[in-house]
């Protein structure tokens, strides 16, 4: 066989690396793995008041309960209490106060979670209730925020009001959104002979698991390994956000020398832990007769919760995302976070993009509606293109604006033109329910927003019969990373994908790792994956040559476990391998990356923080029913853009989940609190993610072609967070099927869900 | 003694507490006595509450009319002595790595996994649908999975595997045992760690012990009553399981009415009202997933007096009765005076729901009935409806009966409004000018499923629905796909 009738396995569909374990169950999350001897459980008394002073908390009848091995609060963390992961701001027990309902004050350790239950409550906990914030309002009108503002502006922003044809002014809330992976975070940590601790995690950051329960127990990151079998579900709730079960294991392990675990159950997880962020946003917007966007003033407010956690850097995100796909001259971007006496708002796929991106897609809706354009024209004649509009208003030049051909493109094939006739032709005929469509572009930032954690390392790990264990930094949690790093390694390497066993991932194989978030994995890890193998093959080239006999400069080709030189001779890289081991040839190797030419200047809020920008145009038509509010999205149509896929198979299921996750946020899913404080969605129950039903009757994902990018691994582009916003297209086709109620401009909260739809219907009837 | 047969082993629990769920003693370290050692861990709690559908696995149902079939259940619900007698599959046992079942086959090509964690449930949803001789709508594919949420895939890879796998019925071990003769249900009495479970087979023994124990908790499909175990952690010192009371089960129908025990699975109920009583089947098309289905029954739903219900408001529309049994006999109860307040019926000590009749509806008559929910599948409604309307050969109203869930403190007839309607003649103006009514008849509450505006303006504009869906016609189906609980057809 010739070697070009090989393919490499690169750029190929195939099914997710685990997927055979996951359908059989035999996939092993951080509950499932084997419960070693001596196992303890943890359970966690947690504050149900949002604000007060703790005026005590007595363990003592709790640490007698039959089975009870530890009651632990803050003065028994041998350590720092604190666990904040930018700012040094969360305490991990709570101290002096407690600061939401949720807030831990003490962790009970015994042989079974009924045995934790009963002492927890016995423990004793007095709090002299304080004035909770509990609102973005009150926030604002108290004054109470994390950080100093963050502020984005360019251009003259009194003249283009001055030129302007059309002032558009309005407010934007958009609401919270709990992760709900599946998998509800979980954590297990086993002692070694020498005290040093192996905590399992499901994180998305396994070396901030490590470094902090290293800084809660006071010893060295050495002491403390942490790795990761598999996560159920991420989405950015367990990035900074599954520390605080790392480090409470390692406390309880640390304390009674005995293997511990702790897994929060659905209440818990949703009670406690931080969602997407909910931002207040007021805005002004300038533009000409024409519907070209002049000038845009917006203030921008989102609710941090009790600590910063990552909400600094989703502020920025935010920030650097309210152009979207829009070329805006002139510019005044201001944004601040609220404190407030809630879980701590963490990151969210997106983090804070689809927050910034829903205000300025507010301003085009309700522009278009008085310019009597159609929204996706309005949209068309305000995106980025040749200079002078291919400047963001940070500074960064967009080199290479895909999104107005795809735009056109899709507008093509979904035929928008017919179907808005025949909506039209629908709407006439129909009296209580009304179909609209929408399009919505997309262009998002690729990088970590904070430049230093834009790096990534791996090692590869070749045997001497030619199979090869690879590990890299990332964590798989459903995203299908492993997937790719193995497809990554086996071109590289020129192995069968078999030959590849992607490794837990693990912080004594690669240290000092970036959280697997930002969509950054595949691009950072990749890198890093093939640097590692280039460094291996490096070596191998020369023990290959020798074995095929061919001469010192000849080109080989490494495919699918063999080598093949200039007259098609060949061998198996296994015969390679070995050689090698035979004549003393290194066969593993660390591969290290950084993303190169990025940087931002926060205080002046110039520079260049992305890579590289993400495209995609998605197109949607719903129905509503005018006397329920209830939706049903009949049909979407996506392009998007992910350069070269590396494998397209699983960029497909971002995209379609990304898409779908999003219909939740704007529709269905809302975030709920009592007026005490304490959390009121804390169940599936209650709080609805979208179902089977929720999905469109009639589903079109396709993926731009031929688009290789530069620089990145593959040709490819970063696709886990992109497709989410895809879906406030949605909000576009009600806002199109509202309107054919009445003649009134659409006022459509978010979440739209049937309630706010019907509000939105009855408006438009109301006159 | 508790014995039932897992994956194909006989297995024996004493001593368990009959507080267990199925699911808290599949994932635990047990003793090897009880069949194996080692936890069945592919089974996953995703929230305890029978939402997300994760710990779904599969029994064989050998007494369903018609013949054995699948039933997924959510193991979460499931208390440990309900599986007595059963066989039971969960995703370890119907296939390997090495040898795995289509289905599984089926959503490893499809990429209808991404993290895993929802996947063995589905797996178990999906082997059930493979084994169906029903799936032949594409509404019914979403109804067998609605009771599985994955967060990941959007769904879209799911469905095209459960596509290609529904009603495919593959001649192996799986269609096999489904040939098996149908078993009889044997009473039993377990006890376990200071804790009881009994359930009785006639209906006068469950009403004996009842008068000897009035604080025995009755329990049947446990989709309710298993989330005081899963959430609450209640532990039950004596439960008292109506599942297997012979007079409690099967629907008869004459020409006067239909008489359904209250027993009967709300699947069982499903597909029967299908032919038998439309009006209800289109109220169980989003009433809840396949696996709360499988356990729920109609008794249990009546029972559980939720302000909601869903079947009540239907009933009330049918104005059903109630039989109510005890040791001293059984009398009869119209619905409408069977919810007396809050979470509140009109069983006295001693006392159970057995049977439930409903009439025959006259000709001439009008029905609907409509839910209105957040998410249309697997949610709790805002409001609820069913609606009657008898009409006269003029097509004008001479009786009006509309049942409303989520809008008081009890599932409620509408007198108001139904007084306004009698005299009309059937049009949306009729039903429009009735709607005012609604005001006084109800003031809804509000909650995270609704304001009361909301409950109002979607209740009056039902009515006017209502009147539009079956001004020409009775009843009306629900298409795949449609946006809202009314149907229109265009002009």
């Amino acid at each position: 066989m010739s070697a070009s009738e090989h393919r490499s396995p690169l750029h190929q569909s195939r099914s997710h690396e685990s997927a055979l374990l996951h359908v059989t169950g035999a996939a092993h999350y951080v509950d499932d793995l084997p419960e070693p001897p001596g196992l303890l459980h943890c359970h966690i008394v947690a504050s149900d008041i949002a604000h007060g002073r703790l005026l005590k908390v007595d363990v003592e009848r709790a640490r007698q309960v039959p089975g009870v091995h530890a009651v632990l609060t803050s003065t028994d963390v041998p350590g720092d209490n604190n666990i904040g992961p930018i700012q040094h701001d969360e305490p991990l027990f709570a101290e002096g106060t407690v600061r939401f309902a949720g807030h831990a004050i003490a962790l009970v350790v015994g042989d079974s979670i009924a045995a934790c239950r009963k002492a927890a409550d016995l423990v004793v906990v007095l709090a002299e209730p304080l004035h909770p914030i509990l609102s973005i309002e009150e926030a604002l009108a108290k004054g109470s925020f994390h950080l100093d503002p963050h502020v984005i502006a360019r251009g003259d922003l009194v003249g283009a009001f001055a030129a302007a044809h059309l002032v558009v002014e309005a407010e934007v809330a958009s609401g919270g959104q709990d992760h709900f992976y599946l998998e509800t975070h979980a954590a297990m940590a086993v002692p070694s002979d020498d005290g040093a601790l192996h905590i399992y995690s499901s994180t998305q950051h396994p070396t901030e698991i490590q470094k902090m329960a290293a800084h809660v127990l006071g010893v060295g990151a050495h002491r403390i390994v942490c790795s990761v079998p598999r996560v159920g579900g991420g989405f950015g709730g367990k990035e900074s956000q599954a520390s605080n079960y790392g480090a409470f294991v390692a406390l309880a392990s640390h304390v009674t020398g005995r293997p511990t675990k702790l897994r929060l159950n659905r209440e818990e997880d949703m009670a406690w832990t931080g969602k997407r962020h909910p931002f207040l946003s007021q805005y002004r917007a300038a533009f000409d007769k024409d519907g070209r966007i002049l000038g845009f003033e917006v203030t921008i407010t989102s609710d941090g919760g009790f600590v910063t956690d990552l909400s600094g850097p989703v502020l920025d995100r935010a920030l650097f995302h309210l152009d979207n796909a829009y070329f805006i001259p002139a510019t005044k971007f201001l944004g601040r976070v609220a404190h407030t006496n809630l879980p701590s708002n963490t990151a969210f796929r997106g983090f804070g993009g689809p927050q910034g991106i829903v205000v300025v897609e507010d301003a085009m809706e309700r522009a278009a509606h008085r310019l009597g354009l159609p929204p996706e024209e309005l949209r068309r004649r305000n995106y980025y293109g040749p200079e002078p509009r291919n400047t963001a208003p940070y500074g960064q030049l967009i080199s290479d604006p895909r999104v107005s051909a795809m735009h056109d493109r899709l507008v093509d094939e979904a035929e928008l033109e017919i179907r808005r006739a025949e909506i039209e032709a629908y709407n006439a005929g129909s009296r209580f329910n009304k179909r609209g469509i929408g399009l919505q572009p997309l262009k998002f930032g690729i990088s970590f927003t904070k430049s230093l954690l834009n790096q990534a390392g791996s090692l590869v790990l070749v045997y001497a019969d030619g199979t090869v264990q690879l590990n890299h930094g990332g964590t798989e949690m459903g995203q299908g990373l492993h997937t790719k790093m193995q497809a990554v390694a086996a071109d590289a390497l020129g192995v069968g994908i078999d030959d590849v066993r992607v490794m837990h991932t693990a912080t004594d194989k690669v240290p000092n790792t970036s959280p697997t978030a930002a969509s950054s994995g595949s691009d950072l890890n990749g890198a890093a994956v093939a640097d590692a193998c280039a460094t291996i093959r490096g070596r191998m080239e020369p023990i290959a040559r020798k074995v095929l006999g061919v001469e010192n400069e000849a080109p080989l080709t490494w495919v699918d476990g063999r080598v093949v030189g200039p007259d098609l001779e060949s061998c198996t890289f296994a015969e390679v391998a070995n050689r090698c081991w035979v004549e003393q040839v290194s066969l593993s190797s660390t591969g290290y990356y950084r993303t190169p030419g990025i940087a931002y200047d926060h205080a002046k809020g110039r520079g260049t923080p992305f890579f590289y920008f993400a495209y995609g145009v998605a197109i949607t038509e719903v129905e509503v029913c005018g006397l329920t509010g209830e939706a049903r999205m009949r049909r979407v149509d996506i392009l998007h853009d992910v350069g070269s896929s590396l494998v397209p198979s699983i960029d497909i299921g971002q995209i379609e989940g990304g898409f779908i996750q999003g219909i939740g946020w704007l529709t269905d899913e809302e975030v709920l609190f009592w007026e005490d404080g304490r959390a009121r969605t804390v169940g599936p129950s209650t709080y609805k993610v979208p179902s089977i039903g929720d999905v469109p009757i009639d589903f079109r994902v396709q993926m731009l072609d031929r688009a290789p990018q530069p620089g990145v691994i593959g040709g490819s582009k970063a696709v886990g967070e992109p497709p989410f916003m895809l879906a406030i297209s949605v909000l576009s086709a009600l806002k199109d099927a509202i309107k054919a109620y009445g003649e009134n401009e659409v006022e459509l909260a978010i979440p739209a869900t049937p309630e706010a739809i019907l509000r939105a219907v009855e408006a438009q009837r109301a006159e | 003694m508790l014995r039932f047969e897992l994956n194909g082993r006989p297995i024996e629990v004493a001593d368990t507490s009959p507080n267990t769920t199925l699911l808290e003693w599949l994932r635990a370290s047990r003793p090897a006595s009880e069949g194996r050692g080692d936890r069945l861990t592919g089974t996953k709690e995703g929230c305890a509450e029978g939402d997300c559908g994760a710990c779904t696995v599969v029994i064989l149902d050998d007494r369903a009319p018609g013949g054995a079939r699948y039933r997924s259940v959510n193991s979460c619900l499931l208390l440990l002595p309900m599986v007595h007698g059963r066989r039971l599959f969960t995703v370890e046992g119907i296939g390997t790595t090495r040898n795995p079942h289509p289905v599984q086959t089926a959503m490893v090509d499809a990429l209808g996994s991404q993290c895993g964690y929802c996947t063995p449930g589905f797996v178990m949803s999906l082997f059930e649908a493979t084994y169906r001789d029903d799936l032949d709508d594409d509404w019914k594919v979403d109804d067998q999975l609605c009771g599985n949420l994955c967060r990941c895939t959007g769904y879209r890879p799911i469905r095209d595997a459960a596509k290609s796998v529904a009603g495919s019925c593959p001649d192996d071990i799986f269609r096999a045992a489904l040939e098996a003769p149908s078993t009889v249900a044997e009473s039993l009495d377990y006890s376990g760690a200071g804790e009881r479970f009994v359930a009785p087979t006639t209906l006068e023994a469950a009403t004996r012990l009842l008068a000897e124990k009035p604080e025995a908790r009755l329990i049947c499909g446990a989709t309710d009553l298993g989330l005081d175990v899963t959430k609450k952690h209640v532990r039950f010192p004596l439960l008292l399981s109506t599942e297997h009371i012979s007079e409690l089960q099967g629907i008869t129908e004459d020409d006067f009415g239909f008489s359904i025990g209250a027993a009967v699975t709300l699947t069982d109920l499903e597909d029967w009202s299908a032919h038998s009583l439309p009006m209800l089947h289109r109220m169980l098309r989003y009433f809840g997933a396949r696996q709360i289905k499988h356990r729920g029954t109609i008794g249990g739903n009546l029972c559980n007096a939720s302000p909601i219900g869903d079947i009540a408001p239907v009933l009330l529309a049918l104005d059903a009765r109630m039989l109510i049994s005890s040791e001293a006999g059984t009398r009869s109860v119209p619905i409408a005076d069977f919810y007396l307040a809050y979470r509140s019926t009109a069983l006295g000590e001693g006392e159970l729901l057995s049977r439930v009749e409903i009439p025959r509806p006259p000709a001439n008559t009008r029905t609907g009935a409509y839910k209105v929910s957040r998410r249309r599948e697997l949610d709790i409604s805002a409001v609820s409806a069913g609606m009657l309307v008898e009409l006269d050969t003029e097509g004008t109203i001479t009786r009006a009966r509309l049942g409303f869930g989520g809008m008081a403190a009890t599932p409620q007839r509408a007198s108001a409004t139904e007084a306004a309607l009698v005299g009309q003649p059937w049009n949306e103006a009729t039903a429009k000018a009735a709607g005012v009514h609604l005001d006084a008849d109800f003031s809804p509450m509000t909650d995270h499923r609704g304001t009361d505006w909301y409950r109002r303006t979607v209740a009056r504009n039902l009515l006017v629905g209502f009147a539009g869906e079956t001004r020409e016609r009775n009843f009306v189906p629900l298409p795949f796909g449609h946006a809202g609980t009314v149907v229109e057809e265009t002009r």
